[in-house]
């Protein structure tokens, strides 16, 4: 269990944060896909979280410098992001109610650790390690491919929620466009996990001893190796009776789970390792090929999946007007800011590692003592600091999104 | 989308001699099923335009109360078909006998008008497009094989064959994704791609193979392809008719009927019980003091209200009287024993204030007097959205005028003697909640004519082949019936007594 070094992120904090690092620019053209304000941006809702929980709905901007504008003097703990409405946000009240939908919103994941808390030994709730960070991992390997794969979408940006999440933004043209009932026939699609506490078995996504759909299929190959890394050696998830007994529930084979019940009773020191080899080799003696083994090989790929496979907050995901946290908003527990992560550098990120809001200040200040005292100005203060690298991240991927837009706009402009 | 010429044509109302819009038939609608893509373009006469739209909105309320009885697909299906053969048929291209081109041109304009009255809110949008789906997919499932393949390709819905290569190259993904398709059928077996937005359904359930944003759609889920198209179509006319609609408010005359057409929605469509002139159908006449008994045994909560609090204060304010005195009248009450009725009734007043204030309007209710209309008496669609009752009134519908304990505790009082308990009340105060009240009164129809045998009634035959109640006239006139039919099988004869206190005081003569 990690230490958090909580530092202090007082209201003084917030509001340099805001005025000397947090990239506005860069926010606006990811989510504007172009460099002038369009709707995507002046239709958007914004939603500001102020001191002692006062909630600020339907706030919205015409420019980058109104936006930043209205943030530092408000100075929130943290604001979330929201559709672009078919009006104003702030003019909602005057329109007419059937008027005031909402028309488009990055289809958007939360992956979060609490879900994994029936699995994770290492860490329980609020806490998270960089061992326990390793079913996030899993989970953002999964999910980026499917969703490029099977839906083929190619502006994904992963952001670290600030302390034991991470959140999946998806802002291609189509996805933006989706209906909460196509959102909801993803979530569908995706998730696997079903059941709470008092479900044994949580994955049923096949028809009786039926292989599995494609996709699924799909996502377990990197799952296996992942399973024996990370459930069987590093968590030891079956170390425990509890954690045995869990297994065992997943059993089909009543006969086969007394003969391993008996066994683990009396030999305690079996590791997951063991147990998992001692499972496969009660299999290897069925008949090959009997329904039993074939029951069997599938409840094995079942647990695995169970084990490994990414467990998605469904509801964040099926609606249009759900709220997400803004990317670079600072966890105000944690105090460490909401940064873009890259889905191929997943297994190295660091939970621990993020900058912390105090520590850029303090960057900060180094650099500006060193340094001349310029102009009033900070507008890329963040340039001088550790969070240069996830800006140009961030920066990177919007500009990925408007060369597209750009693109399409062309070809639109030839084909009349 | 409504061009300005058919606009006109729903609008101005011309007669047009009956007759003349057959012509040319055979080429106007060649498919029994419809995708509405096209809005009629002749001119229809007013009566026309409002029997098309009732005649439809019955099938579609049905469908909706079939939705919050829980009826399973299978039993809403029966009872469709059967409504649909009552006021909408619509016959396969094979059944020569019958007018295809008219029932199909019904079908049309029906559909049409109930866009116009559906599509100005959101609610009535989405409900409407509910039921319209639903009612398209159970004809689809009743389409003759063959006449449904030329239906379909008829039109472009945008799915690309997959050819051989592409087939073969996922074919273990292909198999693995329907778990129902046998190997060996694989090479006979179709597949076409869609973009994924199309068949969220199957995509939901993982019931398609995902490759790219397309979905490789078998041929046995095509029809989620098409239900699916049918609905994105008719959401997005219904949102351009919505917009286009305001300029409709020109016609007087059609104004009135959406909106009577759209609350029919919401209260199921009036039966019409008017047509009665004293005496009821089964030729016995209703005396004065047989309404007791009746009420107790026959009518709905509504008018069992009326009637309580009719003894109970030995007066009835006007819409009271109203709602109350043309049920009667339509139960087969003559004017004579009406005045008798409500001469008796009003117990606290003279002779003569009787006569100068209450007589008139007992004999104007009966055509007698005034204008002399003959009154027909009122629907539940009427009784539920007209004349809201006030603080010191009784009429109205209880299921909707009344708060949700005094309901259950009227249910209670009025019906524990024909077996109502309070363990049905969760029930029908869960339709009651949701606003379906006609379903909560059909529901305690059901539950107070059950039993087994003759003139009993299970759950979900409401008044008669699912029918929920719409009139509280039809509502007591099925319950008589029953008793009728029951009476008669277990011995033929009226006097026989019955078990209980179901037999009523004259009950006594066999002896
Ligand atoms: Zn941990």
């Amino acid at each position: 269990m990690s230490t958090e070094e909580v530092e202090g992120v007082t209201p003084e904090v917030m509001l340099a944060f805001y005025r000397r690092l947090y990239p506005f620019k860069s926010i606006v053209n990811w989510i504007n896909h172009e460099h002038t304000p369009t709707k995507l941006f002046t239709h958007r809702e914004f939603a500001l979280t102020l001191e002692r929980d006062v909630y600020l709905r339907y706030q919205c901007f015409e420019t980058v410098e109104e936006f930043k504008k209205k943030v530092c003097s408000l100075n929130p703990t943290r604001f979330e992001i929201g559709p672009v409405y078919s009006v104003k946000p702030k003019d909602k009240k005057s329109a007419r109610q059937q008027a005031f939908t909402p028309l488009q919103r990055e289809l958007v994941f939360d992956i979060d650790m609490t879900d994994y808390d029936t699995v994770r030994t290492c860490c329980k709730e609020a806490g998270i390690c960089k061992r326990c960070w390793a079913f996030i991992a899993a989970a953002v390997r999964v999910l980026d491919s499917s969703i490029r794969d099977q839906f083929g979408y190619k502006h994904l940006l992963w952001v670290y929620s600030g302390r034991r999440g991470i959140h999946l933004w998806i802002s291609d043209k189509e996805a933006m466009e989706l209906t909460d009932e196509q959102r909801k026939a993803i979530v569908g699609w995706i998730a696997v996990i079903q059941g709470g506490k008092d479900m044994h078995k949580k994955v049923n996504v096949r028809q009786g001893t039926k292989p599995l759909p494609p996709s699924l299929q799909m996502a377990l190959e990197p799952l296996v190796p992942c399973f024996g890394d990370l459930i069987l050696a590093d968590q030891d998830c079956f170390k425990s009776d509890d954690g045995w007994e869990d297994l065992l529930h997943l059993i089909p084979d009543k006969n086969i789970a007394e003969i391993l019940r008996r066994k683990w009773n009396k030999d305690d020191g079996r590791s997951s390792e063991d147990k998992w080899d001692d499972l496969k080799s009660e299999i290897k003696k069925t008949d090959k090929g009997s329904p039993t083994r074939v029951s069997l090989q599938a409840a094995m790929e079942d647990i695995i999946l169970q084990y490994t496979y990414p467990r998605i907050d469904a509801e964040v995901s099926k609606h249009r007007n759900h709220l997400l946290k803004a990317p670079f908003c600072v966890h105000p527990k944690t105090g460490r800011v909401c940064v873009p992560v890259d889905p191929q550098l997943i297994d190295d990120f660091d939970p621990e590692k993020v900058p912390t809001v105090g520590q850029l200040l303090k960057e900060l200040d180094k650099v500006v003592t060193t340094q001349d005292m310029e102009g009033a100005e900070h507008h890329s203060d963040w340039e001088k600091t550790s969070l240069k690298p996830h800006v140009d991240m961030l920066d990177r991927h919007a500009m990925a999104l408007m060369d597209q837009v750009r693109r399409s706009k062309r070809a639109a402009d030839l084909s009349w | 989308m409504f061009s300005n010429r058919e606009r006109a044509a729903f609008s101005d109302g011309t007669v047009k001699r009956e007759g003349q819009v057959y012509k040319h038939s055979t080429l106007k609608y060649p498919h029994r099923l419809n995708f509405y893509d096209r809005p009629p373009l002749e001119d229809v006469t007013i009566e026309e335009f409002e029997t098309c739209a009732i005649d439809r909105l019955r099938i579609l309320a049905e469908i909706e109360s079939s939705f919050v009885r829980n009826r399973s697909f299978e039993e809403l299906k029966t009872v469709t078909n059967a409504q649909c053969l009552k006021y909408l048929p619509l016959h396969s291209s094979t059944a020569t006998s019958e007018d295809l081109e008219g029932e199909r041109r019904k079908d049309h304009l029906g559909h049409f008008i109930l866009r116009l009255a559906f599509c100005r809110s959101e609610e009535l949008r989405r409900r409407f497009v509910k039921a319209e789906i639903t009612l398209f997919r159970v004809r689809y499932e009743s389409d003759d094989t063959k006449e449904r393949e030329e239906f379909l390709s008829s039109r472009d819905f945008d799915w690309i064959a997959v050819d051989k290569d592409e087939k073969e190259k996922f074919r273990r993904e292909l198999l693995a994704a329907s778990p129902n398709l046998k190997a060996e059928l694989f090479e006979k077996e179709k597949f076409y791609k869609v973009k994924w937005t199309r068949v969220p359904d199957l995509v939901e359930k993982r019931r398609v193979f995902l490759k790219g944003g397309w979905a490789y759609v078998p041929s046995r889920e095509q029809s989620s392809i098409i239900f699916q198209a049918f609905q994105s179509s008719l959401e997005r006319a219904l949102e351009a008719t919505a917009r286009a609609l305001p300029r409709l408010d020109e016609d007087t005359r059609i104004m009135p009927i959406l909106n009577n057409l759209s609350q029919g929605f919401l209260a199921g469509v009036p039966s019409e019980w008017s047509g009665n002139d004293g005496s009821s159908a089964n030729g016995e006449a209703i005396k004065a003091e047989m309404i007791d008994d009746l009420a107790r045994k026959h009518f709905p909560l509504c008018m069992k209200n009326l009637h309580d609090n009719l003894r109970r204060d030995r007066h009835m304010k006007h819409y009271g009287r109203l709602q109350y005195g043309l049920f009667l009248k339509v139960l087969g009450l003559s004017i004579e024993e009406a005045i008798a009725f409500w001469r008796k009734s009003f117990s606290k007043i003279t002779e003569d204030k009787f006569n100068k204030e209450y007589r008139y309007n007992v004999r104007h209710s009966y055509g007698l007097e005034g204008k002399r209309a003959n009154y027909a008496a009122k629907s539940c669609q009427q009784i539920l959205m007209n004349d809201q009752p006030g603080p010191g009134d009784s009429h109205g519908c209880p299921y909707r005028h009344f708060s949700e304990d005094n309901l259950q505790s009227a249910l209670l009082a009025a019906y524990s003697h024909q077996g109502l308990t309070s363990s049905d009340l969760p029930e029908i105060m869960h339709a009651v909640k949701s606003q379906h009240y006609h379903v909560a009164c059909t529901r305690v129809f059901e539950i107070t004519h059950a039993g087994s045998g003759v003139g009993t009634v299970k759950k979900g035959e409401g008044v008669g082949g699912g029918e929920s109640v719409t009139h509280p006239n039809q509502y007591a006139a099925r319950s008589r019936e029953l008793e009728k039919a029951k009476i008669e099988s277990l011995g033929g004869n009226d006097d026989v007594p019955m078990k209980g206190e179901e037999g009523g005081g004259d009950a006594m003569v066999l002896g």
